[in-house]
């Protein structure tokens, strides 16, 4: 039963601030989100309502000012820099609205950025990178630089950079905002996909409410304050 | 992992290929300077550098323009340590035009040349030489530079001795290393004498310095202690001292203008520096999302921090290493150039190691700012600050 699986995910009354000169401009107040696994999550709200600051918090890029922040019963809010670098590597996949691929890299050395960070020989480095670009229906663009790939297919990298070291969450951050409307179809399907044929835990912050609807759960954040949640059947059609 | 980052530092020097070429030209120009003014003041140190130990120099203690008593010759010959004793005057002619200077002394023959085994006569020269009053031994360079061969008449016009000269060329002498001097003028001090004897009867019998080979080194500052007390309250006083610390009291002189060369030698390095560390920060400001990228994937700040660090050293000593490459055909035609006033010009072994010291040091100082601040940089205000 689902509603009997721990969270895989669980924040209880997350807070973080920023400092503007002398003023504290308070940015998430008491964030209670619970997450299984499996689920796609999305997060929508105006610009300045702390979506970013909130997808920052899960990812382990940022740190709270109070509040528990548990991925998988770990509580990441004490660990150190080096912790937290070692933790993402293992646990979190990046998709970021301008792709952030490195331009001198190819497509291949790209998605193999996460890798160089494991045990995995080179031969077992290649097998997974491999796996995922087919994953993305990119496995004969391998060899390309992110310059001769289009927005799309760029965004599909990051996708499979995203997914090759197989991590416990997926974070989106307007994974589509910078897509024409048929590219950005064709990375939610993919996304979608990933979630349904593989069970990926994602949470995205998106404006796009066609891309919301192809999450479970929709929230919405105001003002750093969590408001509605709406609920959506799982399976979906694709395409 | 060392292995990508290598590959990465190497592909993100060809990012922009062009400012990449023009801060390699300034290490380039930078390192080719500070080597040349290396040079520059190693070839003034020159002379005290091939010096010898095991030689003493004996002058009057008032001023090097005072001459002593050749007979001090025969009471330092009898000092115990001392192997032997030669003497020497300087002569200072001038060879057609006062712009072909070279070095000229009067020296004993005899005693003169087996003393200094770094200049090397063909025997049949040397004897020839020393047979004729009239004779002469010129270095290599002196005689190539004037076209000399063995049996032309060398005519000098005196100055510090007044009137026309005239040598016949016995011998042409090579340096038995690369730091021996190769444009001296020798001839016979006899010669000089009978001339002195003839125009200023009260100068004659009077040698400009005393040369003592020593049997031991060690003896030094006893025997120039010894022999200065030996002519202590005499009408000429000595001044002994080793042959480098004669050379370096020259080198005094000029010791303001040396001072001025390695400033500046050390200016175009921290120039350069300041040139190369804001190309870096240039560079690192404008990868700030792709370091924020790799510090999420995981990489830690070590990570960044060898990037740029790399890449800062591959610039650096790249254009080191041609600079200190360009060195060498530079100083060469410095040194033919300007023999007369550098008659040692080499890039010494020290050198290169000081100039890629230098380069090394030029990329290490340029990317400590950027490295820094790519290491502390949070991974959400390095996506945030750019959007």
């Amino acid at each position: 039963m689902a509603v009997a699986e721990p969270p895989i995910v669980e924040i209880v009354g997350l807070a973080k601030s920023y400092r503007r000169g002398d003023q504290v401009v308070p940015v998430l107040q008491d964030i209670n989100l619970s997450m299984t696994r499996g689920e796609f999550v999305a997060l929508m709200g105006p610009s300045g309502s702390g979506k970013s600051t909130l997808l920052n918090l899960i990812a382990g890029i940022d740190t709270p000012d109070r509040g528990r922040l548990a991925i998988e019963g770990v509580d990441i809010t004490g660990l150190s820099e080096g912790e937290l670098a070692r933790w993402r590597a293992e646990h979190v996949g990046f998709i970021f609205q301008f792709y952030n691929l490195m331009p001198v890299l190819s497509a291949f050395e790209n998605v193999e950025l996460p890798l160089l960070l494991t045990r995995l020989d080179r031969r077992r480095r290649r097998e997974h990178v491999q796996l995922v670009l087919e994953l993305v229906g990119l496995a004969d663009r391998a060899d390309h630089y992110p310059s001769q790939l289009s927005g799309g297919q760029q965004q599909r990298v990051a996708i499979a950079r995203a997914l090759v070291s197989d991590p416990t969450i997926i974070v989106a951050d307007e994974p589509t905002g910078d897509l024409d409307r048929q590219s950005a179809r064709e990375i939610l399907d993919l996304m979608e996909s990933l979630n349904e044929r593989l069970a990926k835990t994602i949470i995205m912050v998106t404006h796009d409410h066609l891309a919301a609807e192809r999450a479970h759960v929709v929230r919405h954040l105001d003002k750093g304050v969590l408001t509605d949640r709406i609920e959506r059947p799982r399976a979906r059609a694709t395409g | 992992m060392a292995w990508f980052l290598a590959r990465l530092v190497l592909r993100n020097c060809f990012r922009h290929p062009l400012r990449t070429a023009l801060t390699a030209l300034g290490i380039i120009v930078a390192i080719t300077a500070f080597g040349l003014l290396r040079t520059t003041v190693d070839a003034w140190y020159a002379g005290a550098e091939a010096s010898s130990a095991s030689r003493l120099v004996v002058r009057n203690k008032n001023s090097l323009m005072f001459p002593l008593p050749l007979y001090y010759r025969n009471r330092i010959e009898q000092l115990e340590g001392v192997k032997s004793v030669s003497y020497a005057d300087w002569f200072g002619g001038i060879y057609i035009d006062r712009k072909n200077f070279f070095p000229q002394f009067a020296v004993e023959p005899l005693s003169y040349f087996p003393m200094y085994p770094e200049f090397v006569v063909p025997p049949e020269q040397m004897k020839a030489f020393q047979l004729d009053r009239r004779g002469a031994i010129v270095g290599r360079k002196t005689a190539e530079k004037y076209g000399w061969k063995v049996g032309d008449q060398i005519p000098l016009i005196g100055t510090v001795f007044a009137g026309n000269w005239s040598f016949v060329l016995r011998g042409i002498y090579h340096g038995a290393d690369a730091r021996t001097d190769e444009s001296q003028f020798f001839f016979h001090w006899d010669n000089l004498n009978e001339t002195v004897k003839r125009i200023l009867p009260d100068k004659a019998n009077q040698v400009g310095i005393f040369l003592v080979a020593l049997e031991d080194p060690s003896t030094a500052p006893a025997l120039s202690k010894q022999i200065d007390g030996m002519f202590a309250n005499s009408r000429a006083e000595t001044l002994s001292e080793t042959e480098k610390a004669f050379q370096l009291s020259f080198v005094a002189m000029t010791e303001a203008i040396l001072l001025v060369i390695q400033v500046v030698s050390f200016l175009i390095i921290v120039i350069i520096m300041a040139v190369m560390a804001n190309t870096m920060a240039m560079t690192a400001r404008e990868r700030r999302r792709e370091y924020a990228t790799l510090k999420a994937i995981g990489f830690e700040d070590h990570h960044v921090v060898a990037l740029i660090a790399g890449e800062s050293l591959l610039i650096s000593l790249a254009g080191g290493a041609i600079g200190i490459w360009l060195l060498y055909p530079l100083a060469a035609w410095v040194g033919h150039r300007f023999a007369t006033i550098f008659p040692i010009f080499i890039v010494s072994d020290r050198t290169p190691l000081a100039a890629a010291a230098m380069a090394a040091l030029i990329g290490v100082v340029a990317a400590c700012a950027p490295a820094w601040r790519a290491a502390t940089l949070k991974v959400a205000d390095g996506f945030r600050a750019l959007g």
